[in-house]
């Protein structure tokens, strides 16, 4: 008996570590662009995002008080001054010349041409005496090696919602998600209830004509239908990527919500009936109320696929700096500034604080609908 | 100024809001009105009036929406057909030209490889973690905070997770330290550092792992579901006959939801087929990572050419039909 217990809370060790390492995993890739984009952009560059925490080490070039600020005493002319000017940080080693960039440790006197001398403390604190007038008008240049503290700051989510462009495209992205998330639900819904109660020849057929349009790949849609809003004159406007938008989930909602109406209860709906109660009547009193939780899995859906969405957006409303949405913004910024990852951490984030927000706080809808449309086989 | 547009463009959105769900509701209404009144369920027609009415009043509830699915999603697949025949501007036909010089070319060739590498890979991937995740996360205390946090990259778009594997994959080349995790790890284990998604058929799979890392939760949360379902006799019995915990889990549970895997399967074979933004956002198709999607984006965007990309567009349709067909075969059996 004991032993079979031993057994059991080895197991369950075993298994808690496995969970743990599962989470590990699929956490942290987002976590470390987290944590990114809340660092200086030179820590960024210099020190992987798992040493945030620690001060970071880097070789700078620095430039001495200028020529005007020498002053002349007994020995010749001095300048003197603070690496850091203020803030923290400490030398770890520095040089005169740009060969040898860290030949000097902090504290001893590195011999510059000229019989000048220079001497660099840990503090930051920097002496150069030179025997003659220090004639230098952008001051002498002083390498070194230094270790910083941490730097966290807001400046990189500062810098892309107002001056890259990301806060004009989240207001994009909203102009064109909520639109695209209200309209279809309503068509959907009648259209559903007509599919579930009412009876009339070629009902079949309609639904699988439903079932079979879920997968139908965007990829098929998107020249003639570019082509056909063109035509229209509604080619790159809001108006056009509402319709697609609405075309392209509906069929998913009138999946979701007729099976979701299909499942009510019969009688509630064959009394209605018989009270006297015309469809529209039904549909409007009693099912739509009763259907919430399935026009809240469907809005969620169609809310994170709008948001989340490139394609789309990309031929139907365009790459134009006034209606940029926040997927094409990432693309360009991938693009255009690559390597600052400072700017893409922080761009990426802001696009993807509001689906997670809708996420988290709405993921029971999102499951339940999640279940209902493919364990029945969407 | 800039304000001004931006309020502007919010009234815009917030005016389509009124203007479109009014618009649905008052034809919605005023189309059953319309109907009670032609066929009044009154006098001396009463029966008749509504029977008739009760055969008109579907399609008035249908209208909207067969009307935008025809426009949206048949009108295209048509039109696609059509478009495959004929030349880059569409004005002239070509007949079987564009297959032809799809089947020749090489970038195609090279996407259906691709495609046929993610098919493989990533469906199946997805649905193994998802199981583990599935089963280990409903035996422990905290599973349900577990199994959110795996299921967070789902409500991530496709660009915005691959911005955050760029940065692991990045590589900053021999003088300065690594500052993607994949590199530093590489490193400190003693290897040399890669640029990975540079790396010719080896890119795929660090372009896979995204997808795989996306959606994994989501073949999680309906295994676990499905889980959750199994009869607990079954269970039991198996107990008492002295089985292991593993051998519960291969031989009863997974045998039972051996549907809802073919299930998950299939739904992420789909999302596979379509994948597009990953690939664009990663490499473009450079360096040996090109799939159909990004192909057919790519003729028609930089090609403008609408037969070819037309041509392509039907060739990942042709590749979905199967599921396509299996999936409203199943859906007419449910319904019997």
């Amino acid at each position: 008996m004991a032993d079979i217990a031993g057994q059991k809370a080895r197991l369950t060790w075993a298994i808690n570590i496995s969970v743990v390492a599962l989470v590990l995993l699929w956490t942290i890739p987002t976590f470390g662009l987290l944590v990114s984009s809340f660092r200086d952009a030179d820590q960024i560059a210099n020190s992987g995002w798992w040493q945030a925490l620690f001060a970071a080490e880097k070789n700078v070039i620095f430039r001495s008080a200028p020529g005007d600020a020498q002053i002349q005493d007994a020995s010749g002319y001095k300048i003197t001054g603070n690496l850091f000017d203020g803030s923290d940080g400490s030398v770890l080693a520095f040089g005169v010349s740009s060969k040898a960039p860290t030949e000097y440790l902090p504290g001893e006197t590195g011999e510059m041409t000229r019989n000048r001398q220079m001497t660099v403390e840990s503090n930051g604190d920097y002496v150069i005496s030179s025997p003659e007038p220090i004639k230098s008008r952008r001051g002498i240049r002083i390498f070194a090696t230094i270790q910083e503290p941490p730097k966290f700051t807001l400046d990189n989510y500062e810098k892309v919602l107002f001056s890259e462009g990301v806060g004009r495209s989240f207001l994009n992205t909203f102009t064109v998600t909520i639109p695209a998330t209200i309209i279809p639900i309503l068509v959907a819904a009648f259209a559903a209830y007509a599919l579930a109660w009412m009876n009339f020849p070629g009902r079949a057929l309609l639904i699988a004509a439903v079932v079979g349009l879920l997968v139908v790949p965007l990829q098929m849609a998107l020249i003639p239908l570019l082509k056909l809003h063109n035509e229209i004159g509604i080619g790159k406007d809001y108006l056009g990527i509402w319709l697609a938008h609405t075309g392209f989930g509906l069929p998913l909602a009138i999946y979701l919500l007729r099976n979701y109406i299909a499942g009510l209860p019969r009688e509630i709906i064959e009394s209605a009936r018989v009270d006297g109660a015309t469809d529209f009547d039904i549909f409007r009193r009693i099912i739509l109320p009763l259907s919430f939780p399935a026009l809240a899995s469907f809005a969620i859906f169609q809310f994170l696929w709008v948001w989340n969405d490139l394609l789309v957006a990309t031929v139907f409303l365009g790459n134009n700096e006034e209606q940029l949405v926040m997927t094409g913004r990432l693309r360009e910024l991938l693009g255009s500034r690559g390597g600052d990852w400072e700017i893409l951490a922080a761009s990426a984030f802001v696009s993807i604080v509001v689906p997670l927000f809708v996420f988290f706080s709405m993921q029971r809808y999102l499951v339940r609908g999640l279940l209902a449309g493919s364990v029945k086989g969407g | 100024m800039r304000g001004g547009i931006v309020m502007n463009q919010i009234l815009l959105a917030f005016s389509t809001i009124i203007i479109g769900v009014f618009g649905c509701v008052a034809y919605f209404y005023f189309s059953n009105l319309l109907l009670d009144r032609a066929y009044p369920a009154k006098g001396p027609n009463a029966g008749r009036n509504i029977n008739r009415a009760n055969a008109i009043r579907p399609w008035l509830f249908l209208g909207p929406a067969i009307a935008i699915l025809s426009l949206y999603l048949v009108y295209p697949v048509v039109n696609s057909v059509w478009l495959s025949f004929h030349d880059a501007s569409a004005e002239k036909f070509v007949g079987f030209d564009n297959y032809i010089w799809m089947i020749k070319d090489a970038k195609f060739q090279e996407s259906m490889l691709n495609n046929l590498m993610w098919l493989i890979v990533v469906p199946g991937a997805s649905t193994f973690f998802g199981l583990i995740a599935a089963q280990l996360t409903d035996n422990i205390r905290w599973g349900n905070l577990a199994k959110s946090l795996i299921f967070m990259p789902m409500a991530i778009s496709f660009i915005g997770a691959s911005v955050i594997w760029k940065f692991i994959y990045d590589y900053r080349g021999e003088a300065s330290a690594e500052i993607g995790l994949l590199n530093a790890l590489v490193e400190m284990f003693g290897g040399t550092p890669e640029a990975w998604i540079t790396l010719d058929f080896w890119n795929n799979f660090f372009l896979m792992i995204v997808l795989i890392w996306i959606q994994t939760g989501f073949a999680m949360v309906i295994l676990s579901a499905a889980l959750r379902g199994i009869p607990e006799e079954t269970i039991e019995a198996a107990i008492l006959d002295g089985a292991s915990p593993l051998e519960i889990f291969l031989k009863i549970k997974v045998p039972q939801i051996w549907g809802t895997i073919a299930v998950v399967w299939t739904t992420i074979t789909i999302t596979v087929l379509k994948v597009f933004d990953i690939v664009l956002a990663m490499t473009n198709g450079q360096w040996g990572s090109q799939v159909l999607a990004n192909l057919m984006f790519d003729w028609m965007f930089r090609g403008a050419d609408s037969g070819r990309a037309s041509t392509i567009a039907l060739v990942i349709m042709l590749l979905v039909t199967p599921i396509m067909v299996w999936n409203i075969r199943n859906a007419r059996k449910e319904m019997r």
